[in-house]
């Protein structure tokens, strides 16, 4: 039986382990590399890279760290954070990564998408959609959720399906940094309305708050950094957590 | 020890390198036939897409070399499904080495698959100390059924071929250098073969 998976995420700003509090006020919490090996060893499913200052700064160092993580580690990870063209996933994926993902270039220019999947399959296309409830209705962002658009969530993820990509990373925005438990809500309608995976990601705190994103948001897998970071969580015990109330993990 | 990795620009092949490099050994990437027909073992890797990355294969010429190959060969995921006769995926004829058409799973599903899943039903040197029900990681949309090559099922939607093996020939539909201790493990078994 497939398994739903736990991604601890490690943001990297300039080489380093960033986790920001709501996007902002960043915190040194370790070297990637490092913490990647740490994490694999205590059961992690797959790992998430984002280099969270990349739309807005040079990241030349980016393909360097995916070789040495690629080197280290033997679970699967994501690279993201300013990638915009078929050139820079390629790198990526050369150097190692299994799969990539792309936030704002996507919306800008759609067309990515399928550009990418048409080379090098949906299997390793993530698009990743930060999003915020405005008025109650769920507006997608852009550049690290700085800038508002008038994008419908559930409209934008319908066509991030259709143009083929493989897996969707949803941050709500309402609830990352808050630590009081993911979108349920939303990430049901997401699960429900498309048929490619869904990651949950924003507002883990405890470890019912990831039982409740398997169950009521019927997440596929569940992202977080500082509990994870921060030994807040330990990763096994989360596991054994969720094993013990009938979700599938591996052990 | 010669390992040759195939190298036709198909995506993240220096992972399996690192994998192979982890467990000790050392594995050159190549595209060259000659360096490839003298290998001890080859593995033929993919990620992508099956009609660009048979395009690729048919332009260097791999696509006749492969097939010729006496020693051992390790097709991973998309290397394995091209192996096959034919894949559903942009339409693809494939190399003709495991006789089953590779098609893509159902809509009753989430495609692609992507995770940790088991193996069960083992056979071969291939799996040797693996237990039955292992996890192992895989990324894919399409699948071969079950057949006559198959070595390893796994469960989704339906049974399928999670890996294959015919004569000098073998195939794995998961990641192995993604599959943690249990890849590594499979992928010794490969190489000291």
């Amino acid at each position: 039986m497939l398994t739903k998976r736990i991604i601890p995420c490690l943001d990297i700003k300039n080489g380093r382990t960033v986790k920001g509090i709501n996007f902002v006020d960043l915190r040194d919490a370790g070297d990637p590399v490092e913490l990647a090996q740490r994490y694999a060893k205590e059961g992690a499913d797959e790992l998430v890279f984002l280099d969270i200052s990349a739309t807005e700064e040079e990241r030349k160092t980016l393909a360097d760290l995916v070789k040495r993580v690629a080197e280290k580690v033997n679970i699967p990870f994501t690279v993201g954070g300013g990638i915009s063209s078929v050139e820079d996933v390629s790198v990526l994926l050369y150097n190692g990564a299994d799969k990539i993902s792309i936030n704002s270039s996507a919306v800008k220019n759609p067309d990515l998408i399928n550009q990418l999947v048409a080379k090098f399959g949906s299997q390793c296309i993530v698009v990743a959609i930060d999003a915020k409830r405005i008025n109650n209705t769920w507006k997608v962002h852009l550049v690290g959720g700085k800038v508002p658009t008038e994008i419908d969530l559930f409209d934008w993820a319908k066509e991030v399906e259709d143009r083929g990509a493989g897996e969707i990373l949803f941050t709500s925005m309402d609830h990352d940094g808050t630590k009081n438990g993911f979108a349920n809500e939303a990430l049901a309608q997401l699960s429900e309305t498309l048929n490619i995976p869904i990651i949950a990601s924003g507002g883990a705190g405890n470890m019912d708050h990831f039982a409740d994103t398997f169950s009521k948001g019927k997440a596929d897998a569940a992202l977080a950094a500082s509990v994870f970071h921060f030994k807040e969580i330990e990763i096994r015990d989360l596991k054994n957590y969720l094993l013990e109330r009938n979700i599938p993990m591996r052990l | 020890m010669k390992i040759v990795i195939i190298d036709y620009g198909a995506g993240n092949i220096q992972s399996i390198q690192f994998a192979l490099q982890r467990l000790g050994y050392t594995a050159i990437l190549s595209s060259d036939k000659n360096i490839i027909e003298q290998a001890d073992k080859v593995i033929f890797p993919g990620v992508g897409e099956a009609s660009s990355a048979m395009t690729k294969l048919k332009e260097s010429g791999l696509d006749t070399v492969i097939p010729g190959l006496k020693q051992p060969v390790l097709g991973i995921c998309l290397g394995m499904q091209l192996m096959c006769r034919y894949s559903e995926e942009g339409d693809t004829s494939g190399l003709g080495i495991f006789d089953v058409d590779v098609v893509k799973f159902s809509n009753k599903v989430k495609v692609p698959q992507i995770g940790w899943n088991q193996i069960t039903d083992l056979k071969t040197p291939l799996f040797k100390d693996v237990e039955e029900k292992e996890y192992i990681y895989l990324v894919h949309s399409y699948y071969a059924p079950l057949c006559e090559e198959t070595i390893a099922i796994s469960d989704y939607e339906l049974l399928y071929s999670s890996a294959m093996c015919k004569d000098n020939f073998w195939g794995v539909q998961f990641h192995p250098e993604k599959s943690s201790e249990v890849g590594e493990r499979i992928l010794k078994n490969f190489v000291t073969l």
